[in-house]
């Protein structure tokens, strides 16, 4: 720490940070544009000049960009300093001589850095009396709008967009004050992690296209902080809904997780909350092969409390995807030993692995942020752009490591970020990636090596040997696959941070004994790895902890006549194991009831179905991949009767006479009672404060101050105002009364502060800036690793992969488009997603005299699939790859063997 | 005086052999240097000639060289860069160099590249020069087959390659790090200072950029010695100096002579005086952007010192001349319109500064002023001032400009006065 002196005040600031960091880190406002918290100092927009002074009796002082100026000892500065105001009103009186000044037609209008930077900047008198240049706007895709006039130069976008997230279709043309920012021509833009561009924008030139097709003010959303739920990175999100419907996803600060960003998917994937595919009402089927009818609550509480009263044969099913909260419900209502996760045998065989690893822990989990500081990584088997899409953002962000220190040794300060990468050029950290076919991350790979799951595996049994003569070693190992296990083993052992990345997708269990293996070794060496598994869903973790029984065991019980009535959560089966299986067995079940909030094939098999609320309707509680447990909130209320997955089952215990739940009065008696029943969430109830929980006995209002409409907005209905909703379930207000000062950091349903309409209010809630939330960084780590010297390590190593005579290993190839159903029914989304395909090395293709495009009918798991041949030159030879959960692909078990079918040949 | 820049151009501008050019002596500087001095020896003798560098900046090109890191350790490659993107308004004084005497750039490139053990070497070329262009790629190729450049140049041991890349004509690749971006097929915007370019330059490594003068300068430092090439000055600064002058004179050209030559004697007696029935009125000394001197300032020793403690920067040294029958304000919106245009879009201030004092010039021009324009102007002369905007472009850019705002006040006052512009009729 530093002293520095601001106006006549002293104050301690962190040496590592520039002036304009240090400024905003002491709570104080100085307003700016190209300087991003994610992505350092450019000095480009001369928005934040200061005035320096050479000492304490120095009057004259020099104006200067606070953001280019290390904070140094004994720096005499003032921000109040007459000439300095002059300079940054200046600024925004040349930036507005061609904006367009349409802030009543402007999406951004309300929560616009532009707007909060012109009034911080006290600039309010046109005295530009000339015409503006206009542009022409570009078609960007379904996710991103352009509207190029508002733009006022901050090179924000292209700098995020290449620098930070690895795009190449979006950049900088022409120059002058015509300088244009986009694509090189009209197309979707490719970048997976587009979708920032939005927040990163500081005005309106890049905004929301989905909230655009509803379009809603930001001070006329109703917000609560939230989880996304389309993947398993658990990212920290806040959504706005207005008049019952959700508007926006927009990224929720977490200084562990996802910091600032999330994904397209994440971002976009929300409208199916809105989806007309939605189950509004209980469905009914009176007798086996009639139709579902429309039904109230009462008749079919009624109906299947009559199905569960007194029988022993109820068994249920919980979901992935599901809160915590609901399936301990649903474990509450069947008991304890009728309750069934409802993933596939091999799926729920790998999470258990990954959990058994991660607690007697050769290493711990890290979270995402952590992963940004590992200085060599190998990724085993994932595609992270597809399978964990911030991870892979993340380790863009870590391959950089070297480049902080290339940075040093030329005394460039970090923060410097284009001096940086012009030192640094294309210096990345190692990174190892071993996957069956190319990604997206290879660029940014030392190397990248195309194998068969088992060899991707005996890879990494190869390097823990390299790493530790204690750790078994592989015969038969090619010498290219040795000589790069060396390498890849010095390179691991010699880092401060080593990372090993693998996951549940490519569904093979060697693959995770190979990463604890290495992480074993590199611990034994002394060094101190951090292991990071993917898994499917954003509850994957959370369910495997409640160690529930399989979906084989349900389905064995139901065979042998032990269920005949099977409660399904919120999950539907023919996404999670083979369409014949899920077929044979939904047909088994006597009584068949679902809960879901979408139609799918399930829910059409069922004798009664439940309408249950999406995440934006309810509260819950979900574990992320790296154990973090984490809350969601409701932001809305559904229209009845949908409700909480918990509530229904809750009350279906009730009427079925059951006193299991029956003294539960809210959500947080399902948190409590499940911290108390299960050590391994104990830690959950504390996430958040309990509903009782006031500030100056006030709630925390989900409105914004500036809420309009509260008495109009219904008045076609009824001219009487509504009266506002309780929230019974948490400490939040339906309203727009309530604290208005910084909630807890687990319960942020916007960010704002005075005169910080925008996102870069977030500054305000961080103890820093890009530092952590006051307060601490919300979610709680249930899994540590056991404190033990050596963990056993793995000896069970694959034999090396032999392509087959006429058969493939058929392998599922996942897109962060269209392999997670809920976001496909985001049109936009559905519009980026891969129509289906069969991917073959292009070697077997020629020998199988199959042309690139041309429909091949290919059997796996007894099943024919007849689909366009993508040949992926990639790919090793004796692989095929179909696409992971697309809707309208009947989905199969994979990896399973498959052959090409004669019509083909 | 013995002429160092200019002696071997012939009077019809041929370009100059590599068998010419032996012979008049040439190469014979960088043999010796190469062969029988140290980097840090060439490094001292050009430190003590008192170079600066002509680009405009004037800094000691011997002290700029000594920031490149030296010895075993040092980054490599490290890179020289001949700054040939010559677009500065008014001035085409590194032009006569690069057509006539292409080998004399290439043998200071030599030695100046050894003075800092680099071994690649770029001449950055203005891309309108197309006649250069032709005399560097037969002079490059020719100092190859002789073993110049290349591998163990004259068997010394010492390894340098050179290119020729022609730009696409920006004024933003003069400025050294818009150069270097854009030699390294970048934006032409200019980086950040500090990291200099000696320390982190072309792709990052330890790069030196040389005006052409300022290498044409070295060979004979380094042939005759540093005293006897401080002495070739009138002045404290250092050797010759190619001075130029455009404008309505009788004999508008380039003449290298003693630096610290009077403005009255390069105005008068090289460029022949003014024409029949003109009047000097002001002058921009070494390019357009640089201040006005004026009538007052005619017997000042051009050089860094003396021009500067006039309120004008010796720049280039290529004087464009204002005489009594052409508007000081279409003659700043003429420059002003050229740097506007030519701003690369990176800061604010000057992106969407100039383009307004542009128009704000030429509504006065127009007949179209009013009395705030002036208070506009004079706002942006202060604060698109050096340190406020990121590269020195638009504090160039006010330099005219505030100086005919203070010289010829009255000029501006009667355009909006009586709403035209005097000197049109």
């Amino acid at each position: 720490m530093v002293t520095i002196h601001i106006d006549g005040t002293s104050y301690q600031v962190d040496e590592q940070q520039n002036l304009l960091e240090a400024i905003l880190s002491l709570g104080l406002d100085l307003p700016y544009f190209c300087w991003h918290p994610a992505m350092g100092s450019v000095g480009a927009c001369r928005q934040c000049a200061i005035k320096i002074y050479k000492d304490e009796n120095d009057t004259q002082g020099k104006i200067t960009m606070a953001c280019m100026e290390p904070a140094k000892e004994g720096t005499y500065l003032s921000l109040n300093d007459a000439e300095a105001k002059e300079m940054r009103s200046h600024v925004i009186q040349w930036l507005m001589t061609n904006h367009p000044h349409d802030c009543p037609i402007c999406d951004e209008g309300g929560e616009c850095h532009l707007q909060d930077m012109t009034v911080m900047a006290g600039h309010a008198y046109r005295r530009h009396r000339y015409n503006k240049r206009t542009y022409r706007n570009q078609y960007l895709g379904p996710f991103i709008n352009h509207e190029m006039n508002r733009c006022i130069q901050c090179y924000r976008c292209v700098r995020y967009y290449r620098d930070y997230a690895g795009g190449d279709d979006l950049d900088a043309f022409a120059a002058h004050n015509h300088v244009y920012f986009g694509r090189h021509e009209d197309g979707v833009l490719q970048n997976e992690f587009s979708g920032n561009l939005v927040e990163v924008c500081p005005t309106g030139v890049f905004t929301d296209k989905t909230l655009k097709s509803h379009y809603t003010r930001k001070w006329d959303l109703t917000t609560a902080p939230s989880i996304c739920h389309h993947c398993s990175m658990g990212c920290n999100i806040i959504a706005g809904e207005r008049y019952g419907s959700l508007r926006r996803i927009y990224a929720r600060y977490n200084g562990k997780v996802n910091g600032y960003f999330i994904c397209d998917r994440g971002r976009f994937g929300y409208e199916f909350v809105n989806s007309d595919k939605r189950i509004q009402q209980p469905m009914l089927r009176k007798e086996r092969n009639a139709d579902p009818e429309p039904t109230d609550k009462q008749t079919i509480l009624r109906h299947i409390a009559e199905r569960i009263q007194n029988n022993d044969r109820v068994i249920g099913i919980g979901s992935p995807i599901a809160s915590l909260e609901s399936n301990f419900a649903l474990q509450q209502l069947v008991g304890e030993n009728r309750f069934y996760g409802g993933i596939s045998n091999s799926e729920d065989r790998l999470v258990k692995t990954v959990i058994n690893i991660l607690r007697q822990g050769p290493a711990r989990t890290p979270s995402l942020k952590e992963i940004e500081n590992a200085d060599a990584i190998l990724v085993l088997g994932e595609d992270l752009t597809n399978t964990a899409p911030m991870m892979a953002l993340s380790l863009r962000q870590a391959v950089r490591n070297i480049q902080k220190k290339i940075a040093q040794k030329l005394n460039i300060p970090y923060w410097q970020d284009a001096a940086v990468r012009e030192a640094a050029q294309e210096e990345y950290s190692p990174c190892y990636i071993a996957t069956p076919a190319g990604t997206k991350l290879d660029e940014v790979a030392r190397k990248s090596m195309r194998l068969a799951p088992v060899d991707i595996a005996r890879l990494g049994f190869a390097v823990a040997h390299r790493i530790s003569n204690d750790a078994p070693g592989v015969d038969n190992l090619s010498k290219e696959l040795a000589s790069l296990a060396a390498e890849i083993g010095e390179s691991l052992k010699g880092a401060e941070h080593p990372l090993i990345v693998t996951g549940t997708s490519c569904r093979n269990e060697n693959l995770l004994h190979a990463s604890a293996n290495i992480a074993a070794a590199l611990k034994n060496a002394g060094a101190q790895p951090s292991i990071s598994f993917t898994m499917h869903d954003a509850n994957s973790m959370g369910l495997a902890m409640m160690n529930a029984g399989t979906l084989a065991q349900a389905k064995h019980e139901v065979q042998e006549g032990n269920a005949d009535t099977v409660i399904i959560l919120e999950n539907d089966l023919y996404k999670r194991i083979d369409e014949d299986a899920a077929t044979e067995f939904l047909d088994q079940c006597q009584h068949l009831i679902v809960l879901d909030y979408l139609h799918n094939k399930t829910t059409s098999k069922a004798e009664a179905v439940l309408p249950v609320s999406a995440f934006s309707e309810t509260f819950g509680t979900l574990v992320n991949q790296e154990g973090r447990a984490q809350r969601f909130f409701e932001v809305h209320i559904p229209a009845e009767p949908v409700q909480a997955g918990w509530q229904w089952l809750k009350d279906l215990s009730t009427a079925a006479g059951k006193n299991a739940m029956s003294d539960w009065q809210n959500f947080h008696d399902f948190t409590r009672h499940l911290s108390n029943a299960m050590p391994q969430f104990k830690d959950i109830e504390a996430i958040s404060p309990p509903p009782g929980y006031r500030v100056a006995d006030q709630r925390i209002p989900r409105q914004s101050h500036r809420y309009s409409g509260r008495t109009a907005m219904h008045a076609h209905h009824n001219v009487h105002e509504k009266k506002t909703p309780q929230d019974k379930d948490s400490a939040f207000a339906f309203s727009m009364e309530g604290y208005r000062g910084q909630p807890p950091p687990s319960m942020i349903p916007l960010f704002w502060s005075p005169g910080w309409n925008s996102a870069q209010s977030i500054n305000k809630y961080q103890i820093e800036v890009g530092g952590g939330l006051h307060g601490g960084d919300p979610g709680k780590r249930l899994i540590e690793p056991q404190e033990k010297a050596d963990s056993p390590y793995f000896k069970n190593i694959p034999e090396p992969f032999e392509p087959g005579e006429n058969r493939w290993l058929t392998l599922p190839g996942y897109h962060i488009f269209g392999s997670e159903s809920l976001s496909m029914h985001t049109p936009g989304v559905a519009e980026r997603a891969p129509g289906p395909y069969l991917s073959i090395n292009d070697h077997d293709a020629a020998q199988l005299n199959i042309k690139d495009g041309a429909d091949a009918t290919y059997v796996v798991a007894d099943r024919p699939y007849t689909l366009a041949v993508k040949i992926n030159a990639s790919l090793p030879r004796g692989v095929v790859e179909l696409p992971a959960g697309l809707p309208g692909l009947p989905t199969a078990i994979l990896p399973a063997w498959g052959k090409f079918s004669e019509a083909s040949e | 005086m013995e002429n160092v820049l200019t002696k071997n151009i012939r009077p019809d501008q041929r370009p100059v052999s590599l068998k010419e050019y032996e012979e008049a002596g040439g190469y014979q500087a960088a043999r010796d240097a190469v062969k029988k001095k140290t980097p840090k020896e060439v490094q001292e003798e050009v430190k003590k000639s008192n170079l600066k560098g002509r680009g405009g900046a004037g800094f000691p090109t011997g002290v700029k060289w000594g920031f490149v890191p030296l010895g075993d350790d040092a980054p490599r490659p490290k890179y020289l860069v001949a700054n040939a993107d010559e677009m500065e308004p008014g001035t085409f004084k590194d032009r006569v160099l690069l057509e006539g005497d292409p080998h004399l750039l290439i043998e200071g490139m030599i030695i100046s590249a050894f003075a800092i053990d680099a071994e690649v070497s770029y001449i950055f070329l203005r891309w309108a020069y197309k006649k250069a262009e032709a005399a560097i790629e037969k002079a490059l190729a020719e100092a190859y087959e002789a073993g110049y450049l290349g591998k163990n140049i004259f068997g010394s041991g010492y390894n340098l390659d050179m290119f020729l890349h022609t730009s696409v004509g920006r004024y933003m690749c003069g400025e050294e790090t818009g150069l270097l971006n854009a030699l390294e097929g970048k934006r032409a915007t200019p980086r950040a200072k500090p990291p200099f370019p000696q320390t982190s330059g072309l792709f990052g490594k330890p790069t030196i950029v040389n005006n052409v003068e300022t290498l044409c300068s070295v060979p004979s430092i380094i042939a005759k010695g540093a005293d006897w090439y401080r002495k070739l000055s009138a002045t404290e600064d250092g050797g010759t100096k190619l001075y130029g002058v455009s404008g309505r004179v009788n004999k508008p050209g380039v003449w290298e002579l003693p630096m610290g030559t009077t403005m009255r004697e390069i105005i008068e007696e090289h460029a022949g005086g003014m024409r029949n029935g003109l009047r000097f009125k002001g002058a921009l000394p070494g390019g357009a952007s640089t201040d006005f001197l004026v009538n007052e300032h005619m017997d000042i020793p051009m050089d860094y010192a003396n021009v500067s403690n006039a309120g004008s920067r010796l720049g280039t040294g290529t004087l464009i001349v204002l005489d009594d029958q052409t508007c000081p304000v279409g003659f700043v919106l003429n420059l002003e319109r050229f740097f506007a245009r030519e701003s690369c879009g990176w800061c604010t201030p000057c992106r969407d500064g100039l383009p307004w004092v542009e128009r704000i010039l030429e509504s006065i021009e127009q007949g179209d002023g009013r009395n705030e324009d002036l208070d506009l102007l004079n706002m942006h002369t202060k604060y698109l001032g050096p340190g406020l905007t990121f590269c020195a472009l638009a504090p160039g850019a006010m330099e005219p400009l505030q100086s005919a705002l203070k010289y010829f006040a009255e000029d501006f006052e009667r355009h909006i006065k009586e709403k035209r512009c005097p000197w049109r009729h």
